[in-house]
């Protein structure tokens, strides 16, 4: 008897290194254009090759530029580490899926629309965001670049097994209220250290009623709350979901999984380290207004007055302010923004994309916004050009983009100009995150477009 | 693999909690793709005359002192290179980012989680002082110490033992290279579609 961790966990450990540490099988490695050069160079000068090539992809999404008709020479910094991810994967035997590839996209997005990360399989992957797999119940294990050479040397990592949190979401969600409002809600109510230490599963009935691509969104943003990793259970609208993708399973092997799935939850005696519930009942759309993702607010909320908080938090809150350059008891409903972006690991699914345009059919981008759609890979791209999502988009005044990260992490130069204020729908508004002196506001895909076409941050359930 | 044993070095305070690794490191850093690291440390925060690390003084820190929370954020170990290029070795904190604190170990930088009274007292003691105050951090006795100030600290055996001795982690995997050879030959009949990955059309 035991958690869903428990199960994928000891299910792949190998087992006892030397140092005490556990040794992890990695059953999928999927690796990113940002860590792949200095990891293949790295594993070069050690002289070892890479153990399981067939089980490892390359994409490259963070250096890539997103602008319509890019080239790998788009961004002349960037270029090198599209150019080494592509001839080092190539050298290794490591399938690549350069900017050429109609498969390519953010790292996160691809692996489970690919059918690369599966319920039950470990996926290793050098990024934060590594845990947004956990929708589908596949382990997602967030690595450093030291750690990528140690997977392609070896297929395993070395982990000290976390500890265990369950987070039941009890309640239901009005029909507004998306999986990037309960994410968010959970961190400003628990904090962005809470979870430090464990593997984090969503369960309860808002859990069990998101809809796959949202589970993604819920589990995407554990690393925000300090955890290591995160999962949601996997059900049959998960199979459902990955029926037919391209790297899923075929024939008897599809049967043979989909059954094997069927065991991937959590037992009724089993004891997290932590077991912790939140009524998600009423919850209104979330935005957050600082500089943690802890700094969060219901749209009908009010910018915090750091007088009233515990002194301890005073300085925090202050300087949060400050860099946002807000007033304490300002409603965080009708602040002035300059850009909206739509995109990212968090909230770039094609879903996403249909619940954004939705908000936007008809109308207009605000004149004072500049607005931006960068879709999560180039599949869902394709995709919402066939449904006409691109157009809607265009029609009323954003610009779509090709797939990537974009000024998410603005390692690629996409970033704003200083003292932008920016609605987006990534997962970091740390301080500078998207260019020195940018301030960033984190919401769902359908709040984004409505402050995009309001020009102000609003609530689209009564903005007409 | 950089080695640690002890250091004796002017201490800089970063006197908050939940510095993230994009403050460590602007992304603006990572973009050239030999960068200076070293010179990206807290950019942004250095444009700043009266940031600690701007000041004369504390041009040669090795040791940082925050809070809670440290090293937060996006995995990019480059955060930690970006450290070891700017010459620090040691930070001292109530608690960091995890993968941050393992992405130090590696690169041979010395973390240190102490309790928030001892923590206090070392931050009180930076915070109060006039000019650059020098630590001492010994790692085989686990002991930091200055002006008025003592105290041991807990680090993993393993943690250690990787940076006194510097250590070839992959090779100490490969030792179970069988263990893993046979972890695969069993998956194999277990889970198939684990152990292969369909090529895409």
């Amino acid at each position: 008897m035991g958690t869903l961790f428990d199960k994928i966990w000891n299910a792949h450990v190998v087992g006892q290194r030397l140092d005490g540490r556990v040794l992890v099988y990695v059953d999928r490695h999927v690796i990113h254009d940002l860590h792949a050069p200095p990891a293949f160079a790295k594993l070069t000068k050690t002289g070892r090759a890479v153990r399981r090539p067939d089980l490892t992809v390359a994409v490259t999404d963070h250096m890539v530029s997103t602008r319509p008709g890019r080239t790998e020479t788009s961004i002349p910094q960037t270029t090198p580490f599209l150019t080494r991810t592509q001839s080092g994967a190539e050298r290794l035997g490591i399938r690549v899926l350069g900017i050429d590839s109609p498969l390519q996209g953010i790292v996160h997005v691809i692996s489970p629309e690919l059918g690369i990360a599966l319920p039950g399989s470990t996926v290793a992957c050098p990024d934060s965001h590594a845990c947004t797999v956990g929708g589908i119940g596949a382990l997602g294990l967030a690595t450093g670049t030291t750690e990528v050479v140690h997977v392609l040397a070896t297929q395993t990592l070395a982990w000290k097994k976390p500890k265990q949190m369950r987070i039941m979401l009890d309640g239901a969600l009005a029909p507004d209220v998306t999986a990037k409002d309960v994410i968010l809600f959970v961190i400003g109510h628990f904090g962005s250290d809470m979870a430090r230490g464990h593997a984090v599963e969503f369960a309860g009935p808002i859990a069990r009623a998101l809809p796959v691509e949202g589970r993604m969104t819920l589990c995407n943003m554990v690393t925000e709350l300090g955890g290591r990793t995160g999962l949601v259970a996997p059900d049959t609208s998960v199979a459902d979901w990955l029926r037919d993708r391209a790297c899923a399973p075929a024939g008897g092997d599809w049967a043979r999984a989909v059954s094997d799935w069927d065991t991937l939850h959590t037992d009724k005696d089993a004891i997290f380290d932590q077991d912790l519930r939140l009524d998600c009942s009423g919850l209104e759309p979330q935005i957050t207004w600082g500089i943690d993702p802890s700094h969060v607010l219901g749209l009908s909320g009010r910018v915090p007055d750091p007088a009233l908080a515990p002194p301890a938090q005073q300085d925090e809150l202050r300087r949060a302010i400050d860099y946002m350059q807000l007033q304490p008891g300002t409603p965080i409903a009708g602040l002035p923004i300059h850009r909206v972006f739509i995109g990212s690991c968090t909230n770039a699914r094609l879903s996403d994309l249909q619940a954004a345009a939705k908000v936007v059919q008809g109308r207009h981008v605000a004149s004072t916004v500049r607005a931006v759609v960068v879709p999560g890979s180039t599949s869902v791209k394709r995709e919402a050009e066939r449904i006409g999502l691109d157009r809607i988009f265009r029609d009323a005044g954003f610009e779509w983009g090709e797939a990537g990260c974009s000024m998410c992490a603005g390692v690629n130069g996409e970033e704003g100009a200083p003292g932008e204020r920016v609605v987006s729908t990534t997962n970091r508004n740390f301080a500078g995150r998207q260019g020195a002196g940018v301030m960033t506001h984190l919401a769902s895909p359908e709040t984004a477009a409505a402050a995009a076409l309001a020009g102000h941050i609003v609530d689209r359930r009564t903005f007409s | 693999m950089g080695r640690f044993q002890s250091i004796d070095a002017v201490a800089a305070l970063l006197d908050r909690d939940n510095i993230d690794t994009d403050q460590v490191l602007p992304a603006a850093f990572m973009r050239g793709i030999d960068p200076d690291y070293g010179a990206g440390l807290f950019a942004l925060w250095r444009r700043d005359p009266a940031f600690v690390l701007s000041r004369p003084g504390w041009e040669r820190t090795s040791i940082l002192v925050s809070g809670a929370n440290f090293g937060c954020g996006s995995t990019r170990e480059h955060a930690c290179w970006a450290l070891d290029e700017f010459g620090i070795r040691v930070l001292i904190a109530a608690s960091f980012g995890e993968v941050f604190r393992d992405n130090c170990i590696r690169n041979g930088i010395l973390p240190i989680v102490i309790s928030p009274e001892p923590l206090e007292q070392l931050r009180a003691l930076l915070r109060d002082a006039s000019g650059p105050i020098r630590l001492r951090v010994d790692l085989a006795s686990q002991r930091v110490s200055g002006p008025g100030f003592a105290m041991t600290f807990e680090i993993g055996a393993a943690d250690k033992t990787a940076l006194l001795d510097g250590l070839d982690e992959i090779g100490m995997t490969l030792l179970q290279a069988d263990a893993i050879a046979e972890w695969e030959r069993s998956e194999q009949v277990a889970r198939p579609w684990l152990q292969t990955l369909r090529a895409a059309p």
